[in-house]
Parts: C-alpha cells; structure tokens; sequence
C-alpha cells in the first residue's frame, strides 16, 4: 500500500476552463479519503490525474514516495473502478478479472489462483465463463471490484462507483466497500457527488468547489466545523439555514443582528465584525417548548410538514418570506399557516463572514 | 409521423410502387436472359416461348466470363484487404488520440473522396505507363486505392468513435501499452464495423469503371463492368448474354447487401447524418 | 511546475502519428500528388499522337482553347441539365419515399432491401438494364407504348439527344432515389416523435407538421443529400458512357466523359489535363458553397 500525495496541482484546458487550482491533498497509507463536490467542481478530474489519465498543467503527484507526474497510467500501478463498471464486453468475466494480470505478463498459474480467490471472496465463483452482458448491474459492479482486487494494486481509485444501482443496492454496497476496506487496510481514494456516501465511508473527507479545495477533514468534523459557508450547506440533510445579519462587539460578547432576530453568540476572534451570515442545522432548531438562556427566537409561519416516520421535517416561512427548514420529533402537533416560535441555540450556531463565507472562529 | 387510415394506405400503395420500379428491371432482365435470342427480336413484351440456358452457357464458354469475375475479385479483394488493414490504424487514431492537426487531417479525408475520378485519370496513367503497370492488378489496385482509401477512413472514425471511451481508460489502467489497448481491447469490439466498411469498399471497387476502362488493355485483365460494357456482339448487341452477364455479375452483390443491409444502410447514413 | 506536455501525451502523440502515417502517405500519393501533376500537365502540349513534339510548355494556353471550345460549351450544358434534372427529381422522390418508409411499419424492411440493390449494383449494369428497355426492338417500353397504341411506329430512343436523356435520367433516378431515401429517413427517424404528438394535441394538421417540423429538421440531412448527389451527378460518366456514348455524336456527352474521350481518343493529354483541372475547380467551388451553406444551417438551427 502507498500513499498519495497531491502539491499545488492545477488543471487548467486549453480553452481556458479552470478544473483544479492550487490543490494540495494528502492521502495516508490505508486511508480511505472521500473526494466530493457538487457536479463540475473537479472531484473526477482529480482522481484522473492521480490515475494518469489526465495531466496536471502544474504542481506534482506522488505515489508511495515516488513522483509519478508523467507516468503514463499503465506504470503507475493503480486499480480504478469506473461508472460504467468499463468491463470488457466481448470477453468473460475470467478474462475481465485476469486481464491486468495478464498484460503485466503474470504466470498463468498465479492468474488462475488470484482470480478464484477474489471470485470466490466476491461471490463471482459461479460467474466466471459469463460474458457481461448477461450480468444482473450488481453483478457487473461485482466484477469491476473483483478487476482491481486481482491486481492487488498500491492503492485502489473509485469514480462514483454506486451510481448506477438502485437504492437499496446503494447502501448495502457501500457497507460492503466499508467492509472491504478495513479487511484490507488499502488506500482509497473514492469520488461522489453523495455526500451521504461521503461522510459514511470517509476516513477522511475532501469537499471539493470548482477545483478549489473547501475543506479536508474527518466527516464529523465537517459537521460540526464547516470551514465555510460553503461545507455547511453542502454537507448534513436537510441542509443547514442561513440567515444573514450583521455581527458586533457588545459587552464581553458579541451580538448578531438578523432580519427578523438578533440574539448572543460566544464572543468571536478580533476583526470580525461587520456583515456576517448565521447558519443552524435543522436539526438543532427547536420549536414549542420554552426559550432558553441566550437562544435566539424567531417567528415563522408554518408552512409544509413532511412526517417522514421517525422524525418531522418542517419548511417554515419568516416574515420576509425566507425559507426556514427545522427538523423535529414526529409527534409535536403543528398547524399549516399557524405561526411558531422558533428557538436557535446558542450552541448550536455557526458564524460565517459576509464577505466571503469563512467560519468565524470563536476567540482565544 | 402517424398517419390515419387513408394515410397509411396511401403510403403503403405508393410504397408497393415503387418497389416495383425498383425491382422490375431485374425481373425482366431476368426473364430476357432465358430467353432465346431470337425471339428477343421479334419484339419485346412478349413472354418466351421457351426457356433456354443457352446465354449462361455462352457466358461461360465462348466468353470466359470467369476471368473478369476472377479479376475483379482479386482487384476489389486486394484494394479492400489494404485499406482495411491501413486505415483501420489511421482511424483509431483520428478518433480517439489527441493530437494535432487531427481536424485537419479528417476534413481532407472528407475532401479527397469528393474528388472527380476523371481530373486524375490522366497522370496516372503516365505514372502506370512508367511504372510498365498497365493493364495488371497492381496497376488498378493503385488508383483504386485513391478513393478506397479516405473512404475505409472516413467509415471506420465513425465505428471507432462509437466503442465507449472509458473501456480503453480501463485497460490503461489495468496495464495495457496503447498498442495493446488498440489489439486487445478496441479492434475486437470494432469487428462489425470492420465488416460494414469492407464490405461497402468491396462494393465501391467492384462496381468501378473509370479507372477499369482507362488502366487495362484487353480481357485478360477486365473487370466485370468493363468486360460487360464491351460486350460485343456481330451485328448487334447480344442482349441475351449480357443480360446474363449482368445478372451473374450483380447476383453476389446483392446477395451481400441483402444480408447486411441494415448494418450497410447504418454505416451509410450515420456518418452523413452526423456530418 | 511539472510540464503540461507530459511524456505520456507525447508519447500518445507519437503513437497516433505512426498510426495515421501509412493512410495519409497513401492518399498523398495516389490522389494528390497526381492531381498536382495534372495541374503541371495542363500547362503544356502533350499530344500522345505525336510524341515527336515533345512536351512544350503553353501556360494557359489549353485553357484559352477550352474557353473558345463549342464542345466543351455543349457538355457543361449536359452536365448541367443532367445535374438539375436528376437531382431535384431524386430530392423530390426521395423525400417522398422516405416519408412513406418512416410511416409504414410493417414491410419496412422489405422496401429496403427492394430498393438497395439498384444501388449497390455497378452503373454500368444499371445503364445496361434500362438501354434494354428502351431498345427500339427488344425493349419493353416500346412493346408498351405501341401495344397501347400510344404510337405508330416503336420510337427509337437514342437517335435524337432529346429523346435520349429520357432513359439516362430515369435510370439514374431508379439507381440512385435509394440513397437520397435511406439518408432522408435516417434524418426522419432523427426527429422525436414527442414533437408531433404536441402539435396533434395543439391542433395542427398533417400539412402544417410538415412544413413546420419535418422540413425545418430534416434541413441537415437534406443539405447532406444535395450535396453528395449534386457532386455525384457532376461527375457523370459510367452511366452516359453505356447508355448512349455520349451520343448520338457529342450531343448527351458530359464534361467527365469530353475529358476522357480528349484524353484517349484523341490523345490529348495536356488538353485533357486542362479540362480535368476546371472539372475538379468547379467540384471544389460547388462543394465549398454548399458546407458553407450547410454551416450557415447548422449555426442558424442552434437557437
């Protein structure tokens, strides 16, 4: 197994379009690293430049140690599994699993064992003189999987592998990965647009916009402390509400200021007043109940519930009309067009600068 | 379009038609080719009042049609095996390598197969009279090659562009040179293209005149139209033999087409479709 | 800063070259160096007759002499009523066929194998067919139209030119309708069918469907046609080389065969030379109009 490394990668093409800038990445040894982002923020083209099948208009990547910026894809040792599952159409499944193998000029007896075993491991073993097409499209991603555990590569790249199943495959094929990576101890380096998939499988995750690196951290972290405007509303479902506002010193603390509310937050680091933007997750915000100590209220009216079983989602509208979306247990009786308060803790606030959507760190 | 009744009827009686004009003259050529030359004369229309084998006899005796039709196939097989094999490679990498000046180079492929056969016939028969080549087989394999050529190119970019990209990344990936991607991976998926642009090549040359009547001499080295055109008879065209020929000459032909014609149909129009 | 041109792109490079080179040497031989050559043949007398003259440069002499030709007049006068005749009849026809073909759904297949085969048989056979039809004697058209009693005397076709372009036009139509229908039809059954469906529900009739959304799509693929067949039927010859000979005298006799008859009955292979440079001059020209107009089409669609 190696590590990956990515210095001050850009990837800019001829016509201009700008895909990855100034992005540096690290990936440990064994570590399963999630690249995700919205659609068009670079997360594919930068795992194909570590595949080598795109190269990088500056910076350097190195694999195990080693700088394998111009090396084409075939010598740099890397299994990748595709969207498409990319399997070989007029070959069998056998071939398809060996077929790495055998461009590497590897025995034909050691061929033959890797193959079963992986098969076997995968449940491929019945499979094996079947051509492609006559595979179910689990199956198929099966043995897209199955073709680079042969290979037995020093690290495995994963390109929105899960896409194309249904629901239910989705997730029982992701606690399989999940499975397959702490049996192995591999490095992977693993692309979505999900970010469910992101924060589930992810030792750590890298939240990608516009080829610009947002934010790399473990998915907890980014939950809790979104770098940036940005990582909150990307990251958690339903995604975080903003209000915009205004921040001042006022005391020993600091006071936000909203359209429709204002209330204390920890006292934040120096130079930070002025026009600033207050996130809460909707499940943080309360509705009934009384107000605590330094939450902030607002009143929304109440607008479409969503029961969903275990919990209720609630799209409320503020005076203004913004949308404000909280989460809430499934039996608390509420009332179309009837007007809630609505309770921000304190605790559960995140600040972020007007001007360019950065966390404001609490100060000290 | 969803037509009514009267449309549909409308369309399928025109349709009928003109599958009659299409394959009338066929049918009375056929019928003319068993007829004895005779009553050929007296009068077309009438049906024969025998039937005889005399003209496919003659074709094959008197008229040693089997050289033509031997000619012709080494001609068109030679033309179509060379540019399969030549152009296949520029073709892979005209559709799927980067590199530059691949629009211009595509763009003068599409160019040369709009040339006039007839502004070249004239310098390549100085160059075959130079070369002694007249009235061989490499002397019509050479400027068949002239539109056989861009034509095998032009057909196959089509095929190539269509195998999905992302097989040939996984072949990289998996270790394959580019050399190796192309043999192992995109040539075997390519085979049914291959086959369409063979076959339509094959029926390109086989049906060439031009450059027959120009670059050969006499009949040991005709082709089946040249050998058909010049069908000569004493006194007159000796419509029975060359309705014969015509007919062995067209039967292989047809016979393919028909075969294949939903993949030929495909290959012709997709890439005129697709400009 | 690594180097964007990485040795894996050059090398792909390098690759491609190696691959296009056989193809391209190929047709930079065979097509054109030697149209270059005939460029250079046609600035200078070459008269195969008598070779005792040398090869003496003329400049553009051969074509002072084309200008003031009456013959070569006369065949771009037939090349063009043969072009005009035969290509807005095929456009025409095949457009209708290939309406008929995008309705009908059973048979679909049988019509096209019907209409294949004229296609990919050699135009001489093809010529060869529709001369015995027409044959004042034998022919069956004759046998018709006297049996009818439309005339007296079986006509003889080929006798007059204006007679004789009747079966040279007719059987370039049966030969070549097919192709202009299959590509028109393969434009047709480009057009979603959801497009036709609305405007049945908005009330429009079959006319209007017609006119305002079949034609408007088809413009690419019927522009495609025009142009293939418009160069195809410039550069005529198998066909009229069977039919008539060009004849009676030169009175069919189109440019493509005017130069092969200068250069090899009359041996006149600088002469001939200059007439296949202004046969492959107008080609170009024709085809460049018709891709820019084709262009203009295509940029004027993306709306």
């Amino acid at each position: 197994m190696a590590d990956i490394r990515l210095e001050h990668v850009d990837k800019v093409y001829p016509n201009g379009y700008v895909a990855a800038r100034e992005l540096s990445l690290e990936v440990a040894d064994g570590e399963l690293l999630v690249l995700v982002g919205p659609s068009g923020s670079g997360k594919s083209t930068v795992l194909r430049m570590i595949a080598g099948l795109e190269a990088p208009t500056g910076g350097t990547v190195w694999i195990g140690g080693r700088d394998v910026t111009r090396l084409p894809p075939q010598e740099r040792d890397l299994a990748m599994v595709f969207q498409s599952y990319a399997l070989y159409p007029h070959m069998t499944v056998r071939e398809n699993l060996g077929f790495g193998l055998r461009m590497r000029k590897v025995a034909a007896e050691e061929i033959r064992r890797r193959v079963d075993a992986v098969a076997e491991s995968l449940g491929l073993a019945e499979l094996l003189d079947r051509r492609p097409a006559q595979l179910s499209g689990g199956q198929r991603q099966r043995v897209a999987l199955g073709r680079a555990l042969v290979r037995e590569p020093c690290a495995f790249l994963f390109d929105e592998p899960l896409s194309n199943l249904d629901a239910k495959l989705r997730v029982e094929t992701r606690a399989e990965l999940s499975r397959l990576h702490r049996r192995l101890g591999a490095t992977m380096v693993y692309v979505t647009h999900d970010q469910v998939e992101a924060v589930t499988l992810g030792d750590r995750v890298a939240v990608l916009r516009d080829g610009v690196l947002q934010q790399v951290a473990p998915p907890m972290e980014l939950y809790r402390a979104p770098a940036n405007r940005f990582v909150g509303e990307f990251i958690g479902s339903p995604a975080m509400n903003f209000f915009e506002g205004t921040l001042r010193r006022e005391g020993a603390g600091c006071v936000f200021r909203g359209r429709h509310f204002e209330m204390a937050v920890p006292r934040a680091e120096e130079g930070s007043e002025g026009a600033a933007v207050l996130g809460v997750r909707p499940h943080d915000l309360g509705l009934g109940g009384a107000a605590g100590e330094g939450d902030g209220v607002l009143r929304a009216e109440v607008g479409v519930v969503e029961p969903m079983g275990s919990e209720q989602v609630v799209h409320l509208f503020a005076p203004g009309g913004e949308r404000v979306v909280a989460v809430t247990r499934p039996d608390l009786p509420l009332r179309v067009e009837e007007t809630v308060e609505v309770r921000i803790p304190a605790r559960a606030v995140h600040l972020f600068r007007g001007s360019d959507g950065r966390r404001i760190p609490a100060a000290g | 379009m969803k037509g009514g009744g009267w449309g549909r009827w409308a369309a399928a009686g025109a349709l009928a038609l003109l599958v009659a004009f299409a394959v009338f003259p066929f049918a009375w050529a056929l019928v003319a080719s068993v007829t004895p030359e005779a009553e050929l004369f007296e009068g077309g229309g009438g049906w024969p009042r025998r039937l005889t084998g005399d003209h496919y006899r003659a074709l094959f005796t008197e008229r040693d049609f089997w050289v033509p039709i031997r000619n012709s196939l080494v001609v068109a097989g030679a033309t179509t095996a060379f540019c399969v094999a030549v152009g296949s490679l520029a073709a892979y990498a005209l559709a799927r390598l980067r590199f530059r000046g691949k629009a211009a180079i595509l763009g003068f492929v599409l160019a040369v197969t709009m040339f006039p056969q007839i502004s070249i016939v004239s310098p390549l028969f100085l160059l075959l009279r130079e070369l002694r080549l007249i009235n061989t087989y490499p002397g019509l394999v050479l400027p068949y090659l002239t539109f056989a050529m861009p034509l095998t190119v032009w057909l196959l970019v089509g095929y190539f562009r269509q195998i999905p990209p992302d097989l040939e990344e996984a072949a990289r990936i998996d270790g394959a040179t580019r050399w190796q991607t192309f043999t192992r991976v995109v040539l075997p998926l390519a085979v049914p293209g291959l086959a369409t642009t063979a076959i339509l090549t094959f029926i390109y040359c086989w049906n060439e005149f031009l450059f027959a009547l120009s670059f050969t001499l006499g009949p040991e080295r005709h082709t089946v139209p040249v050998a058909i055109a010049l069908f000569r008879g004493q006194y007159q065209v000796p419509w029975g033999e060359v309705l014969a020929a015509s007919l062995v000459a067209t039967a292989p032909v047809a016979a393919v087409v028909l075969a294949f014609q939903r993949r030929i149909v495909q290959g012709l129009t997709s890439g005129a479709v697709k400009g | 800063m690594a180097d964007p041109r990485s040795d894996d792109l050059r090398a792909e490079r390098r690759f491609a070259w190696t691959l296009v080179a056989p193809a391209l040497a190929t047709i930079l031989l065979v097509a054109v160096f030697p149209l270059g050559w005939t460029v250079w043949e046609s600035l200078h007398r070459n008269d195969l007759r008598m070779p005792w003259l040398g090869k003496p440069f003329v400049g553009l002499g051969n074509y002072a002499e084309i200008l003031a030709d009456g013959r070569f007049r006369g065949a771009l006068g037939h090349t063009a009523l043969f072009t005009a005749l035969t290509v807005s009849l095929e456009m025409v026809l095949g457009l209708f066929l290939a309406l008929a073909m995008n309705r009908a759904f059973r048979g679909r297949g049988v019509v096209r194998a019907a209409i294949l085969v004229p296609w990919a048989i050699p135009t001489v056979v093809a010529a060869l067919l529709w001369r015995f039809l027409f044959d004042s004697e034998a022919g069956i058209v004759n046998a018709v139209l006297v049996g009818v009693g439309a005339v007296d005397e079986p006509p003889v076709w080929f006798i007059n030119a204006a007679t004789a372009w009747v079966p040279v036009v007719l059987a370039d139509v049966w030969k070549t309708t097919p192709f202009v229908a299959l590509l028109l039809l393969a434009g047709l059954q480009s057009i979603p069918t959801e497009l036709y469906e609305a405007a049945a529900v908005d009330g429009a009739g079959r006319w209007w469907q017609l006119r305002h959304i079949t034609l408007p799509l088809l413009r690419p693929a019927l522009l495609v046609a025009l142009i293939f067949r418009t160069l195809d039927a410039f550069r005529v010859f198998d066909l009229i080389y069977v039919l008539t000979g060009g004849g009676p005298g030169t009175s069919t006799e189109p440019v493509a065969l005017y130069t092969f008859n200068a250069l090899f009955q009359n041996l006149r292979f600088g002469y001939g030379a200059a007439l296949s440079v202004i046969v492959f001059g107008i080609t170009f020209a024709l085809a460049l109009l018709y891709i820019r107009g084709l262009g203009v089409s295509l940029s004027g669609e993306e709306r």
